[in-house]
């Protein structure tokens, strides 16, 4: 991939889309289960901000959380820092405002299905790990988590595509990732088509890429349907 | 860190400017990109291969790339070429307002037109078959039974799908447009209170999210009414099998 010289510039750019959507992926994953836990939880004031996170952030476009972060974030940080008597200017990087929006942002919708995949677990396998003695924190990790893993896959795997589309938001604060890249090589070729273009056909083979790793997981979590199918 | 109230009240007529133009810009879209989608639709639901594979890459394309990059490939990568720049369309297409209507209604009716077909395929086999039975030709039945049926299934999910709209109409601020994201923006570069308008138009959004919502389960009710349709009593009191 030569493209007049610039291909080097939009793999690195890739890489760093790349980066960014599987480190959010992971930060977002821990909300999401924090926020599912919180949901399902008897204790209301944890339902209640569970609801408010999952509401609010799913009313918002994810370009203003970005920018919300980017530029307010470092206000919020200063702000704290001063209670602790450092008075210096502190900068948010494009990155770290990055996975922070989008981890929020992903946090909140996979909120959603990971309490649908608790859900569809019956009750009766709670009942039968308290007969057996297990804590409700075991119960948790030891019956319920590694089925949630199975039934939450599909929908994990279309809130990662929306993620990794999301990322091209974060160029907007000045991230060198892939579409940072394609604007700026179109800055110097003066050929816009062609250097959107090519980050649009990235774009879609890291989506396929994707799609491919969700079909495989999926397969490898359902043994069961692998012998039905086969 | 110092909180100022009187930054948004005193840019808050701005933002409210914004507002408009992000509606027009989720309903023009909106609307622009369902009327794409329905034939769309019904071409992916056909019988013949090679009608069902335009449609196929045209999904496949603008479900799978970012939203910002379909809008600046239309609004920079059209000037590229000296036929589009010298053509009757370069009005249009040097309009950042047109360009984000285009790459919107082009987006929403790949996303569209995958849950019109999926809604064609849950219309139960029965209802079709009824309709061939009737003797109802090909674009009758179309009309009269897949269509009709197909919306009032869709309706949920095209709910949803106006509302990622919503939200997706602030990448318009990314080509100099002043909705409720842009017109915050350009507050921002010049009092400097990022948390403050951010905030204002993040309840903005809520709001309007809010309503759309409420609008699509009216919507909702009107359009499955046979499924919460009560019989009257004095029917039921007639032949009580009439209940169900």
């Amino acid at each position: 991939m030569d493209l007049l010289g610039f291909g080097d510039l939009l793999l690195s750019g890739t890489w760093v889309t790349v980066k960014l959507a599987l480190t959010s992926l992971v930060f977002g994953l821990i909300l999401g289960l924090l926020g599912a836990t919180a949901k399902l939880s008897r204790f209301w004031p944890a339902r209640a901000l569970a609801t408010l996170y999952t509401t609010l952030i799913r009313g918002i476009p994810e370009l203003l959380l970005v920018l919300t972060i980017y530029f307010g974030g470092s206000m919020i940080l200063m702000a704290i820092a001063e209670q602790f008597g450092y008075t210096d200017y502190i900068e948010i990087s494009a990155f770290a405002a990055g996975v922070a929006a989008l981890s929020i942002a992903f946090g909140a919708y996979s909120t959603e299905v990971f309490r649908g995949a608790i859900q569809a677990i019956p009750k009766g396998q709670w009942e039968s790990a308290q007969a057996l003695g297990m804590t409700p924190l075991k119960t948790f990790f030891r019956i319920i988590l590694p089925q949630v893993w199975r039934l939450a896959l599909p929908g994990l795997g279309n809130l990662f595509q929306v993620l990794l589309k999301d990322t091209a938001l974060v160029s907007v604060v000045g991230l060198n990732d892939l579409m940072r890249q394609a604007y700026v090589a179109t800055g110097s070729t003066n050929q816009p088509f062609t250097f959107y273009m090519a980050a649009a056909l990235i774009y879609l083979g890291l989506t396929v890429l994707s799609t491919g790793m969700t079909a495989w997981l999926e397969r490898r979590a359902n043994p069961a349907d692998r012998r039905a199918a086969a | 860190m110092s909180w100022d109230w009187s930054v948004i009240v005193e840019y808050f007529p701005r933002l409210v400017d914004g507002i408009w133009v992000t509606l027009e810009l989720v309903f023009l879209s909106g609307l622009l990109g369902l009327l794409l989608a329905v034939p769309l639709a019904l071409m992916r639901a056909s019988h013949n291969p090679w009608l069902r594979a335009l449609p196929f890459g045209y999904i496949f394309f603008f479900r799978g790339t970012p939203l910002l990059v379909q809008i600046f490939l239309i609004y920079y990568g059209a000037s590229q070429f000296e036929a589009v720049r010298e053509s009757v369309l370069w009005p249009v297409l040097r309009e950042p307002y047109w360009c984000a209507i285009i790459a919107f209604t082009l987006n929403t009716a790949a996303y569209s037109a995958e849950l019109i077909r999926g809604a064609i395929h849950a219309i139960p086999k029965g209802e079709l078959e009824a309709a061939d039975a009737f003797g109802m030709s090909k674009a009758m039945k179309v009309r009269r039974i897949v269509l009709p049926r197909a919306f009032g299934i869709v309706l949920p999910a095209y709910g949803n799908e106006l509302i990622l709209m919503l939200k997706s109409s602030s990448l318009a601020s990314t080509i100099t447009l002043l909705d409720i994201t842009g017109a915050a923006r350009t507050i921002i570069a010049r009092t400097y209170t990022p948390l403050e308008i951010f905030l204002a138009a993040g309840v903005l959004y809520l709001i309007i999210t809010a309503v759309m919502i409420g609008c699509f389960r009216l919507l909702e009710m009107r359009l499955n009414r046979h499924q919460h349709y009560k019989m009257p009593a004095e029917l039921t009191a007639v032949d009580p099998r009439l209940k169900d």
